[in-house]
């Protein structure tokens, strides 16, 4: 977005801090963004190929799928991996944690233990630091976001996707996610958002809502916030390889029977995600310090030292 | 009158015990090799015709058992094989229902003719199984079903007055669903296949197949096999039952390069190239459920029925 035009400092009356907006962008622009994407979900779902191609980086060079005799007795494992990227000049500290083994196991009766006391960490680190004296560089790996992802085989969401979701929706922001949509006709696809969705009512669930456009916004911004919002939860496809089709290269998975085309909006919602993510990374951030780490501090002061 | 030497002290005795003997043939017979000539047409290729027309007239018993988890396209699929509405989804089974807390068995007859012959086919369906939280076990109740068929069976057998025909409730092939993750096996998957794999005849398969392209496919494949010979699962053919060299080579390359069969189902019908086919529509193509080239279904269905 274009830096407000401020106004001609000759203007009688002109103070000065309508410029204020800019300082502040130039000052995180050269401090740069950190943000902490927690991804969740079954193996095979696609969470990473998901990944990769939303920051179109790969972030997992060396990964070795484990065989099922060894998943028999793994238990869930946190992995952060941390990326710096920039753009035009912007600099995202991107971590991804990754939660391997979650859903694998015969009994995973106790496979979200470890997560939310992963998240609850970052938390009390962050409130440490915040208490502590030297306040300059509080690093914040608070996780700002989570991808829960939904199998898009079942018919909705199944007994432990409802019970993991009660279980952190008040520490973190989720969003759920249903990646190898192609397996899904479109019939299919708004089948299974409209029984998702109702479950998620019907448990008292608590997603991150996208905030609504302001009236002040533009009818663009407005209509796409709209749009966003509808189609929640998103079904996407991820790919990084490229595949000819119509005469120029897009990044897709090739079938037999057609091409599927990850940035064609008709073929999935990848492009939403990746937006939704994008233009709200900020609101994501603000959520999780102003909502969840509050409660969390609030809980944790009640409580006292332990 | 004998033929042969006889013991007449011993014969005395035995007559007490034993029910007289057979007498010996009045001819000899000499020992026909296989390229003896017959002098003329006999009719013994009749036999052929007879047991066929006995057959129709009997008609099949065939239990086809369907486990995996919810979602994976299991109903669907036996109702692609049969070419009719046979399988729970189809006799009054609500898409909404919930998945069930415990493992459930499901048995469902239905009288499917082809070409005057008649086929008492059983679907039995095991909603439930790998859908909870906590799976450990969820084998036993199938395990106890397939047993207690064997039992009934058994039980009818040696009764003194048994029944011509008795009824055959006994399950003679359990498709098992492999969610095509595309990684490996779950622990659950092998747990079950290495329990059931000992009472009933096992054939994997390779869920909504539609979700993989073809390398992902072969990748797959190689490796569940690798799996499933490493963790010691004999599933149908099996190794032990083959009759002889022919068999044993037919069915190693069904062993060793087909089997898991990456399905697709479908029960609806498109048009492409002229022709109805079943198939799953997408924005991107049509997936013909019958053609070679998008998925191994007709392999796995001249399996089974053929």
């Amino acid at each position: 977005q274009q830096p407000a035009q401020f106004t001609n400092p000759e203007t009688p009356g002109y103070v000065g801090f309508a410029n204020l907006p800019n300082q502040v962008h130039r000052k995180s622009v050269k401090k740069g963004f950190e943000f902490t994407l927690m991804v969740v979900g079954e193996s095979g779902l696609g969470k990473s190929t998901l990944i990769n191609s939303l920051f179109l980086t790969d972030l997992y060079p060396e990964r070795i799928i484990p065989g099922a005799a060894d998943k028999i007795e793994r238990t869930v494992q946190i992995e952060a991996s941390t990326v710096e990227i920039e753009e035009r000049g912007v600099k995202l500290r991107l971590t991804v944690v990754d939660t391997p083994g979650y859903g694998d196991a015969i009994n995973c009766r106790d496979c979200f233990k470890t997560i939310i006391s992963y998240i609850d960490e970052q938390f009390e680190r962050y409130l440490h630091d915040e208490s502590g004296l030297n306040r300059r560089h509080i690093i914040d790996n608070r996780v700002h976001c989570c991808f829960y992802f939904i199998s898009p085989f079942g018919h909705g969401l199944k007994p432990l996707d409802v019970e993991f979701m009660k279980a952190i929706h008040n520490k973190v922001n989720i969003v759920p996610v249903i990646a190898k949509a192609d397996t899904l006709s479109l019939k299919e696809r708004e089948r299974l958002k409209k029984r998702i969705l109702d479950e998620i009512e019907e448990h008292g669930i608590k997603i991150y809502h996208l905030p609504d456009a302001e009236s002040d916004e533009d009818e663009d911004f407005k209509e796409q916030t709209r749009l966003l919002k509808a189609s929640i939860p998103f079904c996407v496809v991820g790919s990084n390889q490229l595949i000819e089709a119509k005469g120029k290269k897009v990044r897709g998975r090739l079938y037999p029977w057609g091409v599927v085309e990850v940035e064609n909006p008709e073929h999935n919602d990848f492009l939403k995600l990746r937006t939704m993510l994008i233009t709200h990374m900020q609101d994501l951030q603000e959520v999780t310090q102003d909502l969840h780490y509050e409660n969390f501090r609030s809980e944790r002061l009640k409580r006292g030292n332990r | 009158p004998h033929a042969g030497p006889v013991d007449s002290k011993n014969e005395a005795a035995m007559s007490e015990l034993v029910p007289e003997p057979r007498q010996k043939p009045v001819v000899p017979m000499k020992p026909m090799g296989i390229n003896t000539s017959l002098l003329g047409y006999i009719g013994i290729d009749t036999i052929i015709e007879q047991m066929r027309k006995k057959t129709m007239k009997t008609g099949f018993d065939f239990n086809i058992m369907v486990v995996g988890q919810s979602g994976l396209g299991k109903s669907t699929l036996v109702n692609t094989l049969f070419k009719s509405q046979v399988s729970r989804k189809s006799s009054g089974w609500n898409r909404e229902e919930k998945i069930p807390k415990t493992v459930e068995i499901k048995a469902i007859g239905h009288v499917i003719e082809e070409g005057g012959v008649k086929m008492k086919l059983t679907v039995i369906d095991t909603p439930g199984f790998g859908d909870q939280i906590n799976n450990e076990n969820c084998w036993e109740p199938i395990e106890k079903y397939i047993n207690e068929q064997y039992e009934k069976f058994l039980k009818e057998e040696v009764n003194i007055a048994r029944k011509k025909r008795i009824p055959d409730t006994r399950v003679h092939c359990c498709l098992y669903f492999i969610s095509p993750t595309g990684h490996s096996l779950r622990p659950l998957d092998l747990e079950f296949m290495k329990h059931l794999s000992k009472v009933v005849n096992i054939i994997p398969v390779i869920a909504k197949a539609d979700t993989m392209t073809l390398e992902e496919k072969t990748e797959f494949k190689q490796r569940v096999r690798k799996e499933l010979e490493v963790n010691g699962i004999e599933f149908y053919p099996q190794k032990e039952f083959d009759e002889d060299l022919e068999d044993k080579t037919e069915n190693d390359k069904i062993r060793q390069e087909s089997m898991p069969f990456a399905v697709v189902g479908s029960d609806k019908e498109y048009q492409v190239n002229g022709k109805r086919v079943l198939g799953r529509k997408t924005p991107w193509g049509i997936i013909e459920v019958e053609n070679l080239n998008h998925c191994e279904f007709a392999l796995l269905r001249d399996f089974v029925i053929r």
